[in-house]
């Protein structure tokens, strides 16, 4: 038969392993308690007993050789659970690394999602504040620098790892052209996608939980038809999101030369999926803290609770790599060509 | 996850659209827009003729079950008429399933042969949503049945063959329960067909029942089971017989008015096509999974209900920017000079609020998903 579209048992082992993982020693807690940083050593030291920090690379290299259809599992799993550990960035920038002590784990290695500036500076890298090595673009060359990490950076809406990095200073490599750094990009978009379905998986679960509890006049709030309509849009989101995602990876994973016919809406481009993905597991994530945050009413702005931490990354991992139309106008020059002139 | 077709599915789906680029002319669309009558005879009986159908055809085909979808999605993105088609071979899967052998021998063949068409009588004038509810009655004399009451909204009464009708039978018993589904020809005495015509050109109808007399051959699915009937023909739909890429179309015709007269160098256009562009990619991919849970022996009922109520919505989206954008273009009809997008840009503004509408509305879907999905009490 053509097409499945259900998890494979592999996919299927990795999603409760890691869901398992991140449940047990990554509660919200874990989270609340490194911000505003956003980075835990302890937890990071135990993903790579779990041999994550290598799992996508060639076997030849150490490395575990997972398909991107099963890191996008992983990285929903990380969204889930908002973990501190900065997995997503790593795994995507390992798409062109191979040195042993990333593949292991002890070192981190950071994406520069945006090229570095005249001076050759990478502002506001994610995970930039913690990575040991830093992947990206300077001028017309992708380059890997590895420099001491700053272990801080500019608190931010998100509490994540940012930082400015220098292109320059450090240890630097030039691994080729400008164009190479795209299958970096690409993945980081992928895995950032994933990520940003588990946060809004994540927020609908507590928005749910929280209406089935709190009573108001007599009878629990999401018995409120207002109320289950909001969140009624939610498993729509997240789902439609999940499988987008999925046909990205698929498509990285199996298809060269994809298709771009969006007139017959038969798009099996990679990189141009790994785009539309990320667009829309950002609205999915925002959609998602935004109703579960105001259907906990008073108490969904309280700090106290957790719906707070995920509608701020919702924001600051959809946000970190540009503004979204201009992310949408790149991925409009792809798909229907550029504007002449 | 595997997103791949089969060589067959593929080479399936290429005579597909072989018979769209030939049979689906700019004449076939201006018909059913004089007409009213969402349905195109000669690409029914091509695609009959060469076994399509009953291939498709969900229990009955020999083909790959997700061959229906594959189907539907291009005749949708072709901008098809093909509502008829989706009624015919739904009805099909039904009787295969529920009927009599003898309905089989007679219903079956004159539907995928593509010569027939059903339409189905469910919904009355105080009766849509709540359509349990629904007060036709059949009442048993002797023999036979004896039907009298009135439907709303019963399209393609005016051409189909086979009506299929939801009636009361059994005033005692609660509202779910006292229902049966009959199957009868159209042309049987005591039906009246009066058109209704509506803001997207389709036209159809108010029909009235007066002691029209049918025998147990009518049947469909046992006596007071007219629930169950329902819930089945819900089943085969699905959500997987078009209905969720009508924006792929209105894109295409919007894009090549949009070039020609520069305002797709906007940035503002290009973004909101963009936006549609994805938003189009995820309804066909929650299509697809409603197709594959079917195809893989599921009952995708709640994800078509997901499905329906996120691509109904992206397709009103793109309708209503398109529209936007266009400006005045935007408001002139087909033929008209100058029309934006040959006239569809103002042709699915008028579609498109249906959408959300006929087949169960947003507010059932959302009230299905929250009860279903999210496990939250039934709401107040
Ligand atoms: C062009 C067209 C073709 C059609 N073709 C057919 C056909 O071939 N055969 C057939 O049987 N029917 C057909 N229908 C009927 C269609 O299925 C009904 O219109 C539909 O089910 C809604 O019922 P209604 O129109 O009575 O609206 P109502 O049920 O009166 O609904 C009115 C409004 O109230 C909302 N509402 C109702 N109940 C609830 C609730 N529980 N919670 C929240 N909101 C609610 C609805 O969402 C809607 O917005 C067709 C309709 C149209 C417009």
């Amino acid at each position: 038969m053509s097409v499945d579209l259900g998890l494979s048992p592999d996919q299927e082992s990795i999603a409760e392993l890691f869901d398992g993982f991140f449940s047990n020693e990554a509660p919200p807690a874990v989270a609340r308690a490194v911000e505003p940083l956003g980075f835990d050593r302890d937890l990071w030291n135990k993903v790579i007993e779990l041999g994550a920090p290598g799992m996508g690379s060639a076997p030849e290299n150490g490395g575990g050789g997972a398909s991107l259809g099963d890191l996008v599992v992983v990285a929903e799993t990380v969204g889930r659970s908002i973990a501190p550990v900065p997995l997503v960035d790593h795994l995507a920038a390992l798409s062109l690394l191979t040195d042993a002590d990333l593949i292991a784990g002890e070192a981190i290695a950071a994406v520069a999602v945006r090229p570095a500036d005249d001076n050759g500076i990478w502002s506001l890298v994610p995970t930039g504040a913690v990575a040991d090595v830093v992947i990206g673009v300077d001028g017309d060359e992708t380059v890997v620098v590895r420099s001491a990490p700053p272990m801080s950076g500019p608190r931010n809406h998100g509490s994540m790892p940012l930082a400015n990095r220098s292109a320059r200073e450090g240890a630097r490599t030039v691994l080729g052209p400008a164009s190479l750094f795209e299958t970096v990009l690409d993945r980081w978009k992928l895995l950032t996608a994933a990520a940003l379905v588990g946060i809004a998986d994540a927020a609908k679960e507590l928005g749910v939980a929280y209406v089935k509890e709190r009573e108001q006049f007599g009878v629990p709030v999401g018995s409120f038809q207002a109320v289950q309509h909001g969140l009624a849009d939610l498993p729509v989101a997240i789902d439609g999101g999940r499988l987008l995602t999925h046909k990205a990876a698929w498509a990285l994973d199996n298809v060269t030369d994809g298709l771009l016919d969006w007139a017959n809406n038969d798009i099996t481009d990679g990189p141009a999926l790994a785009t539309m993905a990320l667009l829309f597991a950002a609205d999915a994530a925002v959609m998602a803290t935004d109703r579960s945050l105001h259907y906990h009413g008073g108490y969904g702005f309280a700090e106290e609770y957790d719906i707070q931490m995920y509608y701020r990354r919702a924001r600051g991992w959809s946000l970190i790599l540009d503004d979204p139309t201009t992310v949408s106008l790149t991925l409009a020059d792809r798909l229907f060509g550029s504007v002449e002139g | 996850m595997d997103f791949s077709l089969s060589p067959e599915v593929v080479e399936f789906r290429d005579e597909i659209r072989s018979i769209v680029r030939e049979f689906v002319t700019p004449e076939i669309a201006d018909r059913m827009h004089t007409t009213g009558v969402f349905d195109a005879p000669e690409l029914n009986l091509e695609l009959g003729r060469r076994g399509i159908l009953e291939r498709a055809c969900p229990g009955l085909g020999k083909g790959d079950p997700i061959e229906m979808y594959v189907m539907f999605n291009e005749l949708e993105k072709a901008g098809a008429p093909y509502d008829g088609l989706a009624v015919a071979l739904m009805i099909a899967a039904v009787v295969n399933k529920l009927g009599s052998d003898e309905q089989k021998e007679r219903i079956i063949p004159s539907i995928i042969s593509g010569e027939a068409l059903v339409c189905m009588g469910y919904s009355e004038a105080d009766f849509g949503s709540d359509v349990a509810s629904i007060k036709t009655r059949a009442v048993k004399d002797g023999d036979e049945w004896v039907i009298n009451g009135s439907k709303m909204w019963t399209t393609l009464a005016q051409v189909a063959e086979w009506l299929i009708l939801l009636t009361r039978t059994d005033l005692d018993l609660p509202k779910h329960k006292g229902l049966t589904m009959f199957i009868l020809p159209m042309n049987t005495p005591g039906i009246t067909v009066e058109p209704v015509h509506t803001l997207g050109t389709e036209i159809t109808n108010a029909t009235w029942y007066d002691d029209v007399r049918v025998g147990d051959e009518a049947v469909l699915g046992g006596e007071n089971s007219g629930w169950r009937t329902m819930t089945t023909v819900l089943a085969f739909e699905r959500g997987v017989m078009g209905g969720t890429n009508a924006g792929v179309p209105l894109l295409r015709h919007f894009h090549e008015w949009a070039e020609a007269n520069g305002v797709f160098d906007e940035s503002t256009t290009r973004e909101r096509m963009t936006r549609s562009v994805i938003d189009m990619q995820v309804a066909t991919l929650l299509t697809m999974r409603s197709a594959w849970i079917a195809a893989s022996g599921g009952m995708p009922g709640l994800e078509g209900s997901m499905t329906k109520v996120f691509a109904v919505e992206a397709y009103q989206r793109a309708s209503r920017w398109t529209q936007a954008t266009s400006g005045p273009a935007g408001l002139l009809q087909f033929h008209e000079e100058g029309a934006a997008g040959e006239g569809f840009v103002e042709y699915d503004a008028r579609h498109s609020p249906v959408m959300s509408i006929y087949g169960g509305t947003s507010e059932i879907n959302r009230n299905n998903i929250a009860e279903r999905h999210l496990g939250l009490p039934k709401s107040r």
